[in-house]
Protein backbone atom coordinates (compact mmCIF):
# COMPACT_ATOMS: atom_id res chain seq x y z
CA UNK A 1 0.00 0.00 0.00
CA UNK A 2 1.50 3.01 -1.09
CA UNK A 3 0.44 6.67 0.41
CA UNK A 4 -1.68 7.35 -2.58
CA UNK A 5 -3.86 3.94 -2.28
CA UNK A 6 -4.16 5.15 1.63
CA UNK A 7 -4.93 8.63 0.75
CA UNK A 8 -7.28 7.11 -2.05
CA UNK A 9 -9.04 4.98 0.45
CA UNK A 10 -9.32 7.33 3.34
CA UNK A 11 -11.23 10.45 0.83
CA UNK A 12 -13.34 7.97 -0.64
CA UNK A 13 -14.79 5.78 3.01
CA UNK A 14 -15.19 9.61 3.90
CA UNK A 15 -17.02 10.84 0.81
CA UNK A 16 -19.20 7.89 1.02
CA UNK A 17 -19.66 7.77 4.35
CA UNK A 18 -20.85 11.20 4.54
CA UNK A 19 -22.72 10.99 1.22
CA UNK A 20 -25.34 8.10 3.31
CA UNK A 21 -25.18 10.13 6.30
CA UNK A 22 -26.82 13.20 4.23
CA UNK A 23 -29.32 10.72 2.45
CA UNK A 24 -30.32 9.18 5.86
CA UNK A 25 -30.17 11.41 8.18
CA UNK A 26 -33.71 13.30 9.40
CA UNK A 27 -32.35 16.55 10.31
CA UNK A 28 -31.89 18.85 7.00
CA UNK A 29 -29.41 20.95 8.89
CA UNK A 30 -26.72 18.22 9.38
CA UNK A 31 -27.22 16.68 6.02
CA UNK A 32 -26.06 19.92 4.58
CA UNK A 33 -23.36 20.29 6.70
CA UNK A 34 -22.29 16.79 6.46
CA UNK A 35 -22.71 17.59 2.44
CA UNK A 36 -19.84 20.25 3.29
CA UNK A 37 -17.75 17.11 4.26
CA UNK A 38 -18.46 14.93 0.94
CA UNK A 39 -17.45 17.83 -1.19
CA UNK A 40 -14.18 18.48 0.47
CA UNK A 41 -13.47 14.88 0.42
CA UNK A 42 -14.37 14.93 -3.43
CA UNK A 43 -12.05 17.99 -4.11
CA UNK A 44 -9.12 15.61 -2.35
CA UNK A 45 -10.07 13.07 -4.94
CA UNK A 46 -9.80 15.44 -7.49
CA UNK A 47 -6.24 16.24 -6.44
CA UNK A 48 -5.39 12.29 -6.57
CA UNK A 49 -6.26 12.34 -10.24
CA UNK A 50 -3.57 15.27 -10.60
CA UNK A 51 -6.74 17.42 -10.84
CA UNK A 52 -5.88 20.06 -8.61
CA UNK A 53 -7.25 23.25 -10.18
CA UNK A 54 -10.35 21.14 -10.54
CA UNK A 55 -10.49 20.80 -6.88
CA UNK A 56 -9.41 23.85 -6.06
CA UNK A 57 -12.77 25.38 -8.37
CA UNK A 58 -14.72 22.76 -6.75
CA UNK A 59 -14.12 24.67 -3.19
CA UNK A 60 -14.35 27.93 -4.03
CA UNK A 61 -17.63 27.61 -6.04
CA UNK A 62 -19.44 24.54 -4.48
CA UNK A 63 -18.45 24.91 -0.81
CA UNK A 64 -18.13 28.91 -1.64
CA UNK A 65 -21.35 29.00 -3.38
CA UNK A 66 -23.58 26.37 -3.89
CA UNK A 67 -24.15 25.71 -0.06
CA UNK A 68 -23.95 28.80 1.18
CA UNK A 69 -26.98 29.85 -1.13
CA UNK A 70 -28.73 26.30 0.05
CA UNK A 71 -27.95 27.64 3.59
CA UNK A 72 -30.00 30.95 2.22
CA UNK A 73 -32.54 29.23 1.03
CA UNK A 74 -33.08 26.71 4.07
CA UNK A 75 -33.16 29.52 6.55
CA UNK A 76 -35.96 31.81 4.61
CA UNK A 77 -38.29 29.16 4.08
CA UNK A 78 -39.39 28.71 7.53
CA UNK A 79 -38.57 26.45 9.72
CA UNK A 80 -41.41 25.17 11.62
CA UNK A 81 -42.71 23.38 7.93
CA UNK A 82 -39.25 21.75 7.99
CA UNK A 83 -39.87 20.64 11.46
CA UNK A 84 -43.24 19.14 10.78
CA UNK A 85 -41.75 17.10 7.79
CA UNK A 86 -38.94 15.27 9.78
CA UNK A 87 -41.57 14.17 12.40
CA UNK A 88 -44.31 12.69 10.16
CA UNK A 89 -41.21 9.90 9.95
CA UNK A 90 -40.44 9.10 12.85
CA UNK A 91 -40.16 5.31 12.60
CA UNK A 92 -37.09 4.23 10.57
CA UNK A 93 -37.02 2.53 8.11
CA UNK A 94 -40.52 3.66 6.54
CA UNK A 95 -42.13 1.26 4.02
CA UNK A 96 -42.19 3.91 1.44
CA UNK A 97 -38.55 4.03 1.33
CA UNK A 98 -38.41 0.61 0.52
CA UNK A 99 -38.80 1.17 -3.25
CA UNK A 100 -36.09 4.02 -3.73
CA UNK A 101 -33.40 1.78 -1.84
CA UNK A 102 -34.51 -0.77 -4.17
CA UNK A 103 -34.17 0.97 -7.42
CA UNK A 104 -31.00 2.47 -6.06
CA UNK A 105 -29.34 -0.80 -5.35
CA UNK A 106 -30.42 -2.68 -8.47
CA UNK A 107 -29.05 0.68 -10.70
CA UNK A 108 -25.83 0.39 -8.49
CA UNK A 109 -25.44 -3.27 -9.51
CA UNK A 110 -26.06 -2.28 -13.04
CA UNK A 111 -23.52 0.35 -13.24
CA UNK A 112 -21.07 -1.72 -11.30
CA UNK A 113 -21.73 -4.46 -14.15
CA UNK A 114 -21.27 -2.02 -16.73
CA UNK A 115 -17.33 -0.66 -15.20
CA UNK A 116 -16.34 -4.28 -15.04
CA UNK A 117 -17.27 -5.36 -18.31
CA UNK A 118 -15.90 -2.08 -20.05
CA UNK A 119 -12.62 -3.03 -18.61
CA UNK A 120 -12.05 0.51 -18.61
CA UNK A 121 -7.81 0.54 -18.07
CA UNK A 122 -7.51 -1.04 -21.27
CA UNK A 123 -9.25 1.13 -23.41
CA UNK A 124 -7.63 1.90 -26.63
CA UNK A 125 -7.17 5.66 -26.44
CA UNK A 126 -5.76 5.22 -22.75
CA UNK A 127 -3.24 2.47 -23.80
CA UNK A 128 -2.43 4.97 -26.71
CA UNK A 129 -1.94 7.82 -24.45
CA UNK A 130 0.17 6.11 -22.54
CA UNK A 131 2.31 5.01 -24.78
CA UNK A 132 2.69 8.81 -26.36
CA UNK A 133 3.67 9.94 -22.49
CA UNK A 134 0.34 12.01 -23.09
CA UNK A 135 -1.22 11.35 -19.14
CA UNK A 136 -0.51 14.82 -16.95
CA UNK A 137 3.04 13.82 -14.88
CA UNK A 138 2.67 14.03 -10.83
CA UNK A 139 4.56 17.23 -10.86
CA UNK A 140 3.14 18.65 -13.73
CA UNK A 141 1.71 22.45 -13.41
CA UNK A 142 -1.29 21.86 -15.52
CA UNK A 143 -2.97 25.30 -14.39
CA UNK A 144 -1.09 27.65 -17.04
CA UNK A 145 -2.15 24.83 -19.55
CA UNK A 146 -6.06 24.93 -18.84
CA UNK A 147 -5.57 29.04 -19.23
CA UNK A 148 -4.14 28.51 -22.86
CA UNK A 149 -6.33 26.02 -23.81
CA UNK A 150 -9.41 27.80 -22.56
CA UNK A 151 -8.65 31.02 -24.47
CA UNK A 152 -7.79 28.85 -27.73
CA UNK A 153 -9.28 25.60 -28.21
CA UNK A 154 -12.49 25.87 -26.00
CA UNK A 155 -13.13 29.76 -26.43
CA UNK A 156 -16.88 28.35 -28.18
CA UNK A 157 -18.16 26.65 -25.27
CA UNK A 158 -16.62 29.36 -22.56
CA UNK A 159 -17.92 32.42 -23.91
CA UNK A 160 -21.64 29.70 -24.56
CA UNK A 161 -21.32 29.02 -20.76
CA UNK A 162 -20.55 32.82 -19.56
CA UNK A 163 -23.70 33.82 -21.60
CA UNK A 164 -26.10 30.87 -19.82
CA UNK A 165 -24.49 31.99 -16.51
CA UNK A 166 -25.59 35.26 -16.98
CA UNK A 167 -28.79 34.24 -18.18
CA UNK A 168 -29.42 31.99 -15.47
CA UNK A 169 -28.15 34.38 -12.39
CA UNK A 170 -30.45 37.37 -14.38
CA UNK A 171 -33.70 34.89 -14.31
CA UNK A 172 -33.28 33.87 -10.81
CA UNK A 173 -33.00 36.96 -9.17
CA UNK A 174 -36.75 38.27 -11.44
CA UNK A 175 -37.66 34.65 -9.80
CA UNK A 176 -37.20 35.29 -6.47
CA UNK A 177 -37.79 39.35 -6.23
CA UNK A 178 -41.01 40.38 -4.41
CA UNK A 179 -44.09 39.72 -6.36
CA UNK A 180 -45.99 43.02 -6.87
CA UNK A 181 -47.70 43.23 -10.29
CA UNK A 182 -47.51 39.65 -11.41
CA UNK B 1 -1.05 4.30 -9.59
CA UNK B 2 -5.05 3.80 -8.95
CA UNK B 3 -6.25 2.65 -11.81
CA UNK B 4 -9.26 3.79 -13.52
CA UNK B 5 -11.94 1.27 -12.51
CA UNK B 6 -11.71 2.21 -8.52
CA UNK B 7 -12.70 5.82 -9.39
CA UNK B 8 -15.56 4.71 -11.34
CA UNK B 9 -17.26 2.33 -8.55
CA UNK B 10 -16.76 5.11 -6.43
CA UNK B 11 -18.66 7.82 -8.33
CA UNK B 12 -21.17 4.89 -9.39
CA UNK B 13 -21.43 4.38 -5.81
CA UNK B 14 -22.27 8.20 -5.27
CA UNK B 15 -24.91 8.39 -8.12
CA UNK B 16 -26.52 6.03 -6.49
CA UNK B 17 -27.03 7.41 -3.67
CA UNK B 18 -27.84 11.00 -5.23
CA UNK B 19 -30.79 8.42 -7.31
CA UNK B 20 -32.05 7.57 -3.79
CA UNK B 21 -32.37 11.13 -2.11
CA UNK B 22 -34.27 12.30 -5.51
CA UNK B 23 -36.76 9.51 -5.04
CA UNK B 24 -37.09 9.13 -1.20
CA UNK B 25 -37.26 12.51 0.10
CA UNK B 26 -39.54 15.05 0.63
CA UNK B 27 -37.83 18.06 0.80
CA UNK B 28 -37.42 20.07 -2.07
CA UNK B 29 -33.62 21.33 -0.93
CA UNK B 30 -32.84 17.39 -0.49
CA UNK B 31 -33.56 16.63 -3.26
CA UNK B 32 -31.38 19.68 -4.82
CA UNK B 33 -28.47 17.88 -2.69
CA UNK B 34 -28.78 14.56 -4.78
CA UNK B 35 -28.94 16.36 -7.60
CA UNK B 36 -25.96 17.62 -7.15
CA UNK B 37 -24.34 14.43 -5.87
CA UNK B 38 -25.16 12.75 -8.76
CA UNK B 39 -23.28 15.72 -10.84
CA UNK B 40 -20.35 15.17 -8.28
CA UNK B 41 -20.22 11.67 -9.43
CA UNK B 42 -20.11 12.18 -13.12
CA UNK B 43 -17.96 15.23 -12.47
CA UNK B 44 -15.27 12.53 -10.64
CA UNK B 45 -15.78 10.53 -13.95
CA UNK B 46 -14.64 13.36 -15.93
CA UNK B 47 -11.68 14.15 -14.04
CA UNK B 48 -10.85 10.46 -13.66
CA UNK B 49 -10.45 10.35 -17.58
CA UNK B 50 -9.02 13.45 -17.85
CA UNK B 51 -5.50 12.30 -16.76
CA UNK B 52 -4.92 11.00 -19.91
CA UNK B 53 -5.21 13.76 -21.92
CA UNK B 54 -2.76 16.40 -21.00
CA UNK B 55 -2.33 18.38 -24.46
CA UNK B 56 -6.00 19.49 -24.54
CA UNK B 57 -7.54 19.13 -21.15
CA UNK B 58 -10.39 17.67 -22.35
CA UNK B 59 -11.72 16.52 -18.68
CA UNK B 60 -11.20 19.00 -16.81
CA UNK B 61 -12.00 21.55 -19.44
CA UNK B 62 -15.54 20.17 -19.27
CA UNK B 63 -15.47 19.60 -15.58
CA UNK B 64 -14.88 23.25 -15.16
CA UNK B 65 -18.37 24.13 -17.32
CA UNK B 66 -19.74 21.54 -15.70
CA UNK B 67 -19.52 22.92 -12.11
CA UNK B 68 -20.41 26.71 -13.68
CA UNK B 69 -23.92 24.73 -15.14
CA UNK B 70 -24.35 23.46 -11.80
CA UNK B 71 -24.09 26.48 -9.81
CA UNK B 72 -26.43 28.03 -12.25
CA UNK B 73 -29.11 25.21 -11.56
CA UNK B 74 -28.68 25.96 -8.39
CA UNK B 75 -29.26 29.32 -7.98
CA UNK B 76 -32.49 28.91 -10.32
CA UNK B 77 -33.93 25.86 -8.12
CA UNK B 78 -33.36 28.03 -5.26
CA UNK B 79 -35.30 30.89 -6.34
CA UNK B 80 -38.30 28.11 -7.76
CA UNK B 81 -38.09 26.77 -4.08
CA UNK B 82 -38.50 30.24 -2.24
CA UNK B 83 -41.49 30.68 -4.40
CA UNK B 84 -42.83 27.30 -3.87
CA UNK B 85 -42.51 27.93 0.00
CA UNK B 86 -43.71 31.45 -0.31
CA UNK B 87 -47.01 30.53 -2.24
CA UNK B 88 -47.98 27.37 -0.50
CA UNK B 89 -46.07 27.22 2.91
CA UNK B 90 -44.40 24.26 2.13
CA UNK B 91 -41.75 22.71 0.00
CA UNK B 92 -42.68 19.10 -0.10
CA UNK B 93 -43.02 18.24 -3.59
CA UNK B 94 -45.61 15.89 -3.35
CA UNK B 95 -47.88 18.23 -2.05
CA UNK B 96 -47.78 20.84 -4.46
CA UNK B 97 -50.46 19.81 -7.19
CA UNK B 98 -51.94 22.78 -8.32
CA UNK B 99 -51.27 25.01 -11.49
CA UNK B 100 -51.71 28.78 -11.84
CA UNK B 101 -55.61 29.10 -11.70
Amino acid sequence: MTLVQVLFYLMSFIALGSALFVAATKNLVRSIFMFFITLFALAGLYVLVLADFVAITQVVIYVGGILVLILFAFMLSGKETLNIIAEQRKPFISLSKVPAILLACLFLIVLINVIFKADVDHLGWIKNSIALKNGIAPDAAMTENIGINLMTRYLLPFEAISILLIVALVGAAHLSRKESGA
Amino acid sequence: MISLTHFMVVSAVLFCIGLYMIVSKHNAIQILIGIELMLNAAILNLVAFGKYDRSSNGGQMFVLFAIVLAAATTAVALAIILNVYRRYKTIDPGTIDNLKD
